[in-house]
């Protein structure tokens, strides 16, 4: 008999996850007692990272484009679909181009988050965002043609990938204008939904005093209600109406459909034991990544770790032996606080972050991170 | 403490949802319900105590109660 184990979703969590399986598990895939199949919509691997450095003109949407078949081990079916529906009673995946469902023994979800800017009338129109390739390209063209006027970014939707990059974004803008002599030309606006600058407590008190330092205006309990393209204005829930000439905004995110269809979690996050990373609804289903409803950051971290988790749980399972590696809640990610310095922070459940202080060797870390990061996805790092 | 006689139009379970998830998780709901109904935010975090009425009082809804049940509070607000 075969094990047949799907990952669905070839983005950071799904790729580490099917070379890890490869590697693990290599003897069982070569007598066949094991089959890995990687499930994926786009022929190429996406690295989102990247995106941050697009509208500043120091990287290109294709530096975080390698396709998906030159960074997975052999042994995985790699299968470019789009997959439509889940059925976790009869253990079963439908796909757009696939001719018969597609039958698991092991599902692991990694289809990551999806952003949904529509939710907020006018937000598609009037904002522009560095959390979507095209996105970043938009406003790259934006940026560089920007000499004075308002800046303003706001977080819109929570939870959102990277909760620093909002954070990365205006300290990058504010170094970025004032290393070209025009920051007295340009004021710039961060827009919170809560009452501090980040939704970590930890993190909140490193970042605000930095903000206030550097000139950054904050307004806090800002949610986002509506955008007015037009009158290049935006209001909040709150009732504060800011002026704009430039918007930078963080859609609101969603994981996607067929997790709520298949009674997997709301909002298409999987509800899993944050332990485990077992889905809680339905048997042989984990979730890994930014789908994963952990209460941890969305972050490409993250997914890696989990996805060395689940490795070794399926690897187990496969064997017939207990299950016993889990997750921590692990969470690493380098802040850059300007063009060429950064900090850099480690949490998990149990131990809260303290941002170490900005230097510019963190900041070569973080572009060396990413750099090395086709090493990481092939499952060598 | 009796539950009050309130009739939620939503519920929001934010337990477990480490800080500042329930608050946030309370603001999503809030976004897709209609002017006049009233969410109920399940919270076993201290910090709901002081960001849910920060919150209501900032956006002008209203914290009609609070509700103390053996392991959570219950928040009930309702959209201006
Ligand atoms: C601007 C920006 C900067 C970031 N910076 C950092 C950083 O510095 N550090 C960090 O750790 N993280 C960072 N992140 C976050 C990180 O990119 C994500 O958290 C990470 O990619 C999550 O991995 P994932 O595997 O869960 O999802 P993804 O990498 O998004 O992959 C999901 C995959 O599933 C596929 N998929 C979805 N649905 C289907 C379907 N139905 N059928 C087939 N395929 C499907 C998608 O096409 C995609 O390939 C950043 C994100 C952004 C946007």
């Amino acid at each position: 008999m075969t094990d047949h184990i799907v990952v669905l979703g070839g983005g950071t969590g799904g790729t580490v996850l099917a070379n890890d399986l490869a590697d693990h598990l290599g003897p069982e895939i070569d007598d066949g007692s094991v089959e890995v199949t990687l499930l994926n919509d786009d022929p190429d691997h996406v690295y989102k990272p990247v995106w941050l450095y697009v509208p500043f003109g120091q990287r290109e949407p294709a530096d975080g484009r390698r396709p998906l078949d030159e960074l997975v081990d052999d042994r995985v079916d790699v299968r470019i679909d789009r997959v439509t529906d889940v059925d976790t009673d009869a253990k079963r995946l439908s796909a757009r181009e696939a001719v018969d469902p597609i039958e698991y023994d092991y599902l692991v979800l990694a289809t990551g988050s999806t952003l949904e800017p529509d939710r907020v009338p006018g937000l598609a129109e009037g904002a522009h965002d560095y959390y979507s390739e095209a996105g970043a390209e938009t406003l790259r063209e934006e940026l560089l043609s920007f000499t004075e006027g308002h800046l303003v970014l706001s977080v819109v939707g929570t939870p959102h990938m990277c909760p620093a990059a909002p954070l990365e974004f205006v300290f990058m803008a504010d170094d970025w204008f004032r290393e070209r002599g025009l920051r007295e030309d340009v004021d710039i606006t961060y827009t919170y939904p809560i009452q501090r600058v980040h939704g970590n407590p930890h993190i909140a008190e490193w970042a605000q005093p930095i903000m206030e330092e550097r000139d950054i205006e904050v307004e806090t309990f800002f949610n986002a209600e509506s955008v007015d393209p037009e009158a290049e204005t935006i209001t909040s829930m709150e009732g504060t109406e800011l002026d704009y000439d430039l918007l930078v905004g963080i859609p609101p995110h969603s994981g996607v459909d067929l997790v709520a269809d298949a009674g997997l979690g709301d909002d298409g996050w999987v509800d899993v034991d944050r332990h485990t990373l077992e889905a809680e609804a339905a048997e042989d289903v984990y979730a890994i990544g930014d789908t994963a409803d952990t209460g941890v950051p969305n972050a490409g971290s993250v997914a890696h770790y989990q996805a060395g988790v689940v490795g070794q749980r399926l690897a187990s399972e496969v064997r017939g032996r207990p299950a016993t590696a889990t997750y921590d809640g692990k969470t690493l990610c380098f802040v850059e606080t300007g063009m060429d310095a950064a900090s850099f922070v480690e949490f998990d459940y149990e131990t809260p972050p303290s941002p170490a202080p900005p230097s510019e060797k963190l900041h070569w870390s973080k572009l060396a991170y990413n750099e090395s990061y086709w090493l990481t996805a092939r499952g060598l790092l | 403490m009796t539950a009050p006689d309130i009739k939620p139009d939503e519920t929001v379970d934010a337990r477990g949802a480490a800080c500042p998830g329930p608050l946030m998780d309370l603001i999503g709901k809030i976004r897709s319900v209609d002017s006049g109904a009233v969410v109920a935010l399940y919270s076993d975090n201290d910090q709901s105590h002081t960001d849910v009425p920060e919150w209501a009082e900032e956006a002008g809804n209203d914290l009609l109660a609070v509700e103390e049940r053996d392991d959570h509070s219950v928040f009930y607000v309702e959209k201006a």
